[in-house]
């Protein structure tokens, strides 16, 4: 089978014009449960072409890749690899057929080396010096920078891409699949892996690229196929469209990109942070000498690439993480002070600090995943009064409330959460979160995963605890969501503040530029 | 004085089951899969080598007549295939039907024991001995022969030489399986499953074929250490629940080394040695004390325990999914 | 090779939700399954025929009024130590130590009623026996929660050693106050005076056993179910970092789960010397802390539906060891029956998780099961 790699490689010479289709999914459909994620899906892929899959989160576009991929085989429908009618039954076949697909969370054993993630599933003896030869052989050819010896858990995010990219070169692989691959990298980095798949579009190719960053597809795409809710909407040149036209496809009905900014009420100080040191267990610095102040009645926006200390941040003024050096003061409406650093969570609401959470973990943290709505509404709550026994009645009603007012799609009170989608859990973690009239409130990727109508839900809700006069401190990944949302941005580089601006008149490429500005060179290596 | 020269032996010949059962277990928990059901393997592998050396024995009108090949073959094969077939039964369950491991490996071992138990007690009775234990001296005899000059040359050769061939199976088996997991394809493909099967999965290694694998050969190996207890550390006596922890402790040697079966055979040694310690430690008359001394390898186990858990480096942890199921299409 | 466009055989996925009863049939049909094949393997060991064979295991549990009884005592002790491992259970706690614990316990009440008969009247000597028990099953569950929330010690080991520990210590004891001298054994304590014995109750020697458990058991559903420690360990076990999160003091959720856990297998211990046998051996618990660990997990961690759970195990067991005395098999004959029956058991709850789709060619019929 490994033939059929190699011949492909050959045809990729041919001219950019002479379409050739690597890849043909026809009416492919998938259901999980009583979910239909991909309903009668037609798809081309084609050689010396990169294609955009385009969808919000959910529309069925990861589902899609993985049946190509192996790692779920259709109920429905028949694939295609070059004009030859195929069944994948598991990566193995895939990786046959020259299939090769960079997972979003990658696909990387943390004890193993860079090298020995490469060659792991290829037959024959193991020669591990072989491998790092050749590894190196590609890292020149495109460019990148992987250590053959490296152990993957000591490495950043964007060197394991690098080594999951490789992984798939190594193999042969002419038809490659990066799910989402930029969503953890700087626009710098970006643009890198952005130069390196053009290189490969050149080499005769083919490439899917997932994504719902607009600008992406329309940047790097030559073709765009767009899902939503599992359906194939529609299939352009790139150069024929524009983004409201993507928009309209992604979403079914035009909506404006603009996010409410109310003006900030009476802005006083109200948290204060003051060389704030923190050190990861294994003896990391996550946070470095990091001071700023947030105001009540504001948004301050947390920029950064992932991994720059926003974690900690939030864990620490939430009372969950041990700092080295610095302090945190919450400071009441009278001036008064409380130091929250070496509080847990606990004694910080005893201290009378209304201070609520939405961590990015909405499920491993936030909310316990097996539990109903009411159960999860008592997280806060449930020590409250004397008895030894819960109160299940009020956090009932709570949930009720949440509910009706968040309008949450659920069967009943009593669902798991985890059964519940995406948006749905969020409203009921921001919804709990809220009910306590926090005095402060910390968000952790409140949108992330979330449609476009949910998101502005969150953006709504977040806007009008801004109105009420909660100091909220927002960390966000997309820059443009950031721009239109917050009062001040702060921007954090390897734990460091590299820059707080105002969110009024901020861009882009300043805020990008920021990201990597501090310790740039450090986070390169 | 402390008699080394007769210690070390002993201490050799009771870590020996513990080095098997803690090979096969290691090669088992690097697949991803935590066999409690080790002890319960062990007592089959056991009891399977003494049915077949019995019916062997049993199916000749003269002991004279005995073969020293089949004589080892026969009970050997069956132990093979006894403990096989407890591999398979784990791995159908937890692998293939994605039950709970834990529960399967303690069913196991109720299940292995009871095997070894019923079937010893039945050989007792039908063998119509008075006293309630089976002896299987001749196939016994060729299990414990020890090396050639083993009696010549003084303590060198009765440290080093003085066992069965079993013994020096173990020790070459430890050392192959150390080699395999960190040099081959093999072993690093393993490792991967034992981490992250979806890893593996998405590299196109076959992880149900890998888990199979790993613990029906894992189950083979501890079967092996039951089958050394019997015919070579008895001296072919089975008696009911003589085997008494050992399965436990094999796997509580598995923490203990760390997940390196090289490690394994100086450890299980070291653990043999503290098994019969309570014999060399002058208590004079008072029995006992004797009984507090035989505490020592538990709670050795468990100051190990602790220690090893307290400095918690990244390469000595267990692998990553151990205990847990694979679905490839779980969301 | 030839025939690419081969579809896999059997293909699995998870099943939505499935209806009790659905999900009840499955487990009953795994149920009589394995009584086929147990029936089979008596088959072939006796050659009797099969309803013989059931009717002989349904007399080792209801044969006479006096097998009830003892059924219901086997139950009772079972589900007691049953019960005391199910919170550390939901804590994901892997507590394999209810032996231990129980043993522990048993020794603290033999010693009370060794050391302490002449000295105590019997209406304090049976409280400070019970103090003893219930505390010395704590203490042997405390320990290994302690290195566990302190840091991470494997529990399942760190429990089991421990069960060792407690059988060599009870064997040092047993060496100790041997009677009669040179024995080895402790024998029935206090035979004569019966000093610290629990009193019958209603004329049954079992009956007061059976009233305790069953009021525990009662207490333990509410104290999981509606208190705010079972809301607690419901938390830690689903996920540690939401309880950090909303400030649930994590270790001290261990540690007070484990010495509740210890505590109650401690209460067993004491049950099984002050209540029926009046004596201390190192078998005294005869493997329950382990059938324990399948009777809670089987329930699904819950209490009431572990009344069932425990009387399955029992009465299967009863039943092989009827089967192993009337037709002279060994007693350890019901370990393979139990076994097996648990491996049935074990392995339905696939069908019950996941649905299995069959396919033929390439049609579009497919089969769901």
């Amino acid at each position: 089978m490994a033939v059929h790699a190699k011949g492909c490689l050959d045809r990729g010479e041919k001219p950019l014009d002479n379409v050739v289709s690597a890849v043909s999914m026809h009416n492919i459909t998938k259901r999980f449960g009583s979910v239909i994620a991909n309903d009668r899906v037609n798809l081309e892929i084609n050689r010396g072409e990169i294609l955009a899959l385009l969808g919000e989160n959910g529309s069925g576009k990861t589902t899609l890749m993985n049946m190509l991929s192996g790692i779920y085989f259709p109920d429905e429908g028949s694939i295609s690899v070059d004009g030859r009618d195929v069944v994948i039954r598991s990566p193995r076949d895939a990786f046959d057929l020259g299939i090769g697909m960079i997972h979003q969370h990658f696909k990387l054993v943390d004890v193993l080396t860079a090298a020995e993630n490469i060659v792991l599933g290829l037959k024959g003896r193991l020669d591990i010096k072989g491998a790092s030869k050749r590894i190196r052989e590609i890292c020149d050819a495109y460019g990148f920078e992987v250590n053959p010896d490296q152990k993957i858990y000591d490495m950043s995010v964007s060197q394991k891409q690098t080594v999951e990219i490789v992984k798939v070169l190594y193999r042969g692989a002419s038809i490659l699949i990066l799910d989402e691959p930029t969503a953890v990298l700087t626009p710098q980095e970006t643009e890198k892996l952005f130069a390196v798949l053009r290189n490969m579009r050149r080499d005769g190719k083919a490439i899917v690229i997932i994504t719902h960053k607009l600008h992406e597809v329309e940047e790097i795409s030559d073709r765009v196929v767009t899902l939503r809710h599992g359906h194939y909407v529609g299939d352009v040149a790139t150069r024929d469209t524009n983004a409201q036209e993507m928009t309209n496809m992604m979403v079914g009905h035009a909506v404006s990109l603009n996010i409410d900014r109310p003006d900030p009420v009476s802005p006083r100080p109200r948290i204060e942070v003051k060389g704030l040191t923190v050190r990861s267990e294994e003896g990391l610095l996550k946070l470095d000498d990091v001071s700023f102040i947030a105001n009540s009645g504001e948004i301050l926006g947390i920029a950064g690439i992932s991994g720059s200390g926003q974690k900690e941040l939030l864990e620490s003024i939430a009372g969950l993480q041990a700092a080295e050096k610095g302090s945190i003061c919450y400071i009441e409406d009278d001036g008064s002070r409380e130091e929250l650093i070496g509080q847990d969570p606990l004694k910080i609401a005893e201290k009378g600090v209304a201070l609520s959470f939405v961590p990015e973990d909405r499920l491993g943290m936030g909310l316990v995943a097996d539990m109903g709505l009411t159960d999860n509404m008592m997280l806060r709550s449930f020590r409250e009064g004397h008895s030894v026994f819960t109160d299940r009645k009020g956090p009932h009603d709570v949930a009720q409330s949440v509910v009706e007012e968040l309008s949450v799609s659920t069967p009943s009170l009593d669902t798991p959460v985890r059964r519940l989608s995406g948006g749905n859990v969020q409203k009921v973690l921001v919804g709990r979160e809220i009910t306590t009239a926090p005095t402060v409130l910390l968000t952790a990727y409140a949108v992330r995963g979330l449609d476009i109508n949910s998101s502005y839900t969150i953006y709504d809700l977040i806007n009008r605890q801004k109105q009420k006069g909660v100091a909220i401190i927002y960390v966000g990944e997309d820059l443009d969501v950031l721009i239109e949302l917050c009062d001040r941005i702060l921007v954090l580089c390897a734990g460091r503040v590299s820059g707080i601006v105002d969110g009024r008149g901020a861009n882009k490429e300043q805020l990008g530029y920021l990201m990597t500005q501090v310790g740039g060179a450090a986070h390169a290596k | 004085m402390f008699d080394f020269i007769s210690f070390i032996p002993r201490a050799v010949v009771q870590g020996v089951p513990l080095l098997f059962g803690s090979t096969g277990e290691t090669l088992t928990e690097k697949s991803g899969n935590l066999n409690l059901g080790i002890p319960g393997v062990m007592y089959v592998g056991g009891i399977c080598g003494v049915i077949g050396a019995f019916l062997y024995e049993q199916s000749l009108p003269d002991k004279a007549l005995i073969s020293p090949v089949l004589a080892v073959a026969i009970p050997l094969l069956c132990c093979l295939l006894g403990s096989l077939l407890m591999g398979l039964i784990y791995c159908f369950l937890t692998v293939t039907l994605r039950a709970n491991q834990n529960v399967t490996g303690l069913a196991l071992t109720t299940f292995g024991t009871g095997i070894g138990n019923f079937f010893g007690g039945s050989l007792i009775k039908l063998s119509g001995s008075d006293v309630p234990s089976i002896a299987l001296s001749a196939t016994s005899g060729f299990f414990h022969r020890s090396l050639p000059f083993a009696g010549k040359l003084g303590w060198f050769g009765k440290i080093f030489l003085s066992y069965g061939f079993l013994a020096y199976l173990a020790v070459a088996v430890a050392l192959i399986s150390a080699r395999i997991l960190r040099r081959t394809r093999v072993g690093l493909h393993l490792r991967a499953v034992g981490e992250s099967p979806n890893t593996a999965d998405a590299a196109g290694i076959n992880v149900v074929r890998y888990k199979y694998a790993a613990t029906c050969i894992g189950s083979m190996i501890a079967g092996l250490g039951g089958l050394y207890y019997v015919m070579d550390y008895a001296s072919g006596v089975w008696s009911n629940n003589a085997f008494g922890d050992r399965g436990w402790l094999a796997i509580a040697l598995v923490i203990f080394t760390i997940w390196r079966p090289d490690v394994g055979v100086l450890s299980s040694f070291l653990f043999g040695g503290l098994y019969i310690l309570h014999m060399y430690i002058p208590s004079g008359m008072n029995l006992a004390v004797k009984e507090l001394y035989k505490m020592i390898p538990y709670v050795v186990t468990i100051i190990v325990l602790v220690i090893t858990s307290m400095r918690n480096k990244r390469e000595n942890q267990p692998p990553q999914s151990l205990g847990l199921a694979f679905f490839r299409e779980e969301r | 090779m030839q025939n690419e466009k081969r579809e896999p055989l059997i293909h699995i996925s998870r099943r939505g939700e499935i209806s009790w009863q659905r999900a009840f049939a499955i487990r009953a049909l795994a149920i009589v399954l394995a009584l086929v094949v147990c029936a089979a393997v008596c088959v072939i060991m006796t050659g009797e025929n099969p309803l013989s064979i059931y009717g002989t295991i349904w007399q080792g549990s209801f044969g006479s009024k006096r097998k009830i009884w003892v059924m219901l005592q086997e139950i009772a002790m079972l589900l007691c130590i049953s019960l005391a491992v199910t919170p550390a259970f939901r804590m994901r706690f892997w507590n394999v130590g209810g032996e231990g614990q129980s043993l522990a316990g048993c020794l603290a009440c033999a010693a009370c009623m060794i050391l302490l008969r002449g000295i105590l009247p019997n209406g304090l000597l049976i409280p400070v026996m019970l103090i003893a028990s219930v505390l010395a099953g704590a203490i042997w569950g405390v320990i290994p929660a302690y290195f566990k929330a302190k840091w991470n010690t494997n529990e399942t080991l760190f429990t089991l050693m421990m069960n060792y520990v407690a059988t060599q210590l009870v064997a040092f004891f047993c060496v100790v106050w041997e009677s009669p001298r040179g024995s080895g054994q402790i024998g029935v304590i206090n035979l004569n005076t019966e000093l610290g014995w629990l009193p019958t109750v209603g004329g049954q020697k079992y009956l007061l056993n059976v009233v305790i458990v069953a009021l525990l058991c009662v207490a333990m559903h509410v104290y999981l179910r509606y208190s705010k420690h079972g809301y607690e360990i419901t938390v830690v076990g689903q996920s540690i970092k939401t309880a950090h999160y909303v400030g649930i003091k994590v270790e001290k959720v261990i540690v007070r789960t484990m010495f509740l856990s210890g505590a109650l297998c401690g209460l067993a211990g004491f049950l099984l010397t002050a209540g029926t046998n009046h004596t201390l051996t190192t078998t005294l618990v005869s493997g329950r802390g382990f059938t324990a660990v399948m009777v809670s997990w089987l329930a699904k961690f819950n209490p009431i539906v572990m009344i069932l759970t425990s009387f399955l195990l029992v009465f299967l067991e009863r039943g092989a060891g009827e089967i192993a005395t009337n037709f002279r098999l060994n007693e350890s004959f019901s370990d393979i029956l139990t076994g097996i029956i648990l491996f049935f058991i074990i392995g339905c709850e696939f069908f019950v998780t996941y649905r299995i789709h069959f396919r033929r060619g390439d049609s579009e019929a497919k089969i769901h099961v």
